[in-house]
């Protein structure tokens, strides 16, 4: 048979691509429960690290169940329905009773998604600690937001600064250590570390209002409805 | 079948030392030994089949879009070890993320599939791919060895050098930083072709 002829060419072409796609399609549908799986234990991993939980959680004899009970006892998921979207926020009750506010927060980097988990004081105000992570920042540069490094230097900071909402701003340069708003940037990952910026100031804003009304009940209209909220916080017990 | 199929790959006519292919991704993953023996696995698994596949279908590949065709078997393969390694070795297939798809255009795959899987059959052509990716592996756990060793001081994530030892806490020793950087890798790989060669003559120029 003629292999260069042009028909030949092109329905050989055909079928081998139709062959290709059916084959992944059927390996990412097979796959896809598990794979899911694994990104739901990052997650989850992901905030138990913004709280300094499950650091030692590669020494354990089953990683995925050591993270999901440690999860199930110390983090409660709460929606704070707003009129026009629906904010996720981890309440995480510590081993010595002191409440963790973990707020997630998501941008865009350099090359793809950045995101990360800030956990706040119960005074809504100073950073306990904080995870990033992202998708495709390059290696060695935008990449080390996700380093201990990087995320340590939030802690201990404060997103209010004189009583406005500041957040934390990543200077280029060396940040004033004197300052509780100001963090250093990374060398060469300058969009990255822009990026970091606004994705604090941009996914904590809108949990200002929630914030004053945990804060201080009385500001709300009907005090009632969520009398001390800072202890009680009643989740929607969401399971996800 | 020839043995030499199977043997030569692995060091006399090593892909890496002496075809001088694949560099590219043996710096990239060699700075732990881990993500290098999943390197490894993975090009070697991708190799073996896409010249099985290349091997079976040699006689019917239109010559036109030959190149073409064997790209569309090497990234279906990719990406199903890709997909494997996301359900299976999730830790591992985030350290990999680029390279991973950076097999594609590992020269060694391309190189063996022109070279021999279009003119073998396919279980010579099988050997020939798993040869030639433990010949790469081989570099690659070498050349990770001792940058992880020297530059992080552990085997595999193990502490090898006893803690004591580290200035920080009052002894002697640091890590040496340079290990952990891309060009160690090539003068690993370029000490690697000077022994092989010492001990090779016939691949010495006149």
């Amino acid at each position: 048979m003629d292999t260069n002829n042009n028909t030949y060419t092109v329905i050989y072409a055909t079928i081998m691509v139709v062959i290709v796609a059916a084959l992944l399609a059927l390996a990412s549908y097979l796959l896809k429960d598990r794979q899911q799986r694994n990104v739901e234990l990052e997650t989850k991993q992901q905030i138990l690290k913004s709280v300094k939980l499950g650091g030692d959680s590669e020494n354990a004899p089953d990683k995925a169940t050591y993270i999901e009970s440690l999860y199930a006892k110390h983090i409660a998921e709460e929606k704070i329905e707003k009129e026009d979207e629906t904010l996720k926020l981890y309440i995480c009750t510590m081993d010595s009773g002191e409440k963790m506010y973990i707020i997630p927060v998501h941008g865009t980097g350099l090359w793809g998604p950045v995101w990360g988990y800030v956990a706040l004081k119960s005074d809504f105000n100073t950073i306990y600690g904080t995870t990033y992570d992202h998708k495709s920042e390059t290696p060695g540069l935008g990449a080390e937001i996700a380093t201990p490094e990087f995320s340590k230097q939030f802690e201990g900071k404060q997103i209010f600064t004189n009583g406005v909402f500041k957040s934390i701003l990543v200077v280029k340069g060396g940040a004033d250590p004197a300052s509780t708003n100001q963090v250093d940037a990374i060398s060469g990952g300058t969009i990255t570390s822009k990026a970091v910026e606004e994705m604090l100031f941009k996914s904590i804003e809108h949990y200002l209002e929630y914030f004053k009304v945990a804060a201080d009940p009385a500001a709300k209209a009907d005090p009632t409805a969520k009398a001390d909220s800072t202890v009680v916080l009643t989740p929607n017990s969401v399971n996800q | 079948m020839d043995k030499k199929i199977f043997i030569e790959p692995l060091f006399k006519n090593n892909p890496v030392s002496v075809l001088v292919l694949g560099i590219c991704s043996a710096l990239a993953v060699t700075v732990k030994l881990e993500p290098a023996l999943v390197m490894a696995l993975s090009v070697t698994i991708v190799l073996g089949f896409s010249e099985v596949i290349i091997s079976l279908l040699r006689n019917t590949i239109p010559n036109r879009i030959r190149i073409i065709v064997q790209l569309v078997v090497v990234a279906m393969l990719v990406i199903l070890v890709d997909q494997f390694l996301k359900a299976f070795a999730y830790d591992v297939s985030k350290q990999l993320s680029v390279f991973v798809g950076l097999i594609i255009t590992n020269c060694i795959i391309m190189g063996r599939i022109e070279a021999f899987a279009l003119g073998n059959k396919p279980l010579p052509a099988f050997v020939d791919g798993i040869a030639n990716g433990l010949g790469y592996g081989i570099i690659l756990v070498v050349v990770a060895f001792f940058r992880e060793f020297f530059g992080s001081g552990t085997i595999l994530g193990y502490p090898i050098i006893p803690a004591e030892w580290y200035i920080k806490n009052g002894g002697f020793y640091e890590n040496n930083g340079l290990f952990i950087l891309p060009p160690m890798a090539l003068i690993l790989v370029g000490a690697f072709i000077w022994v092989q060669r010492s001990i090779q003559k016939e691949l010495q120029e006149k």
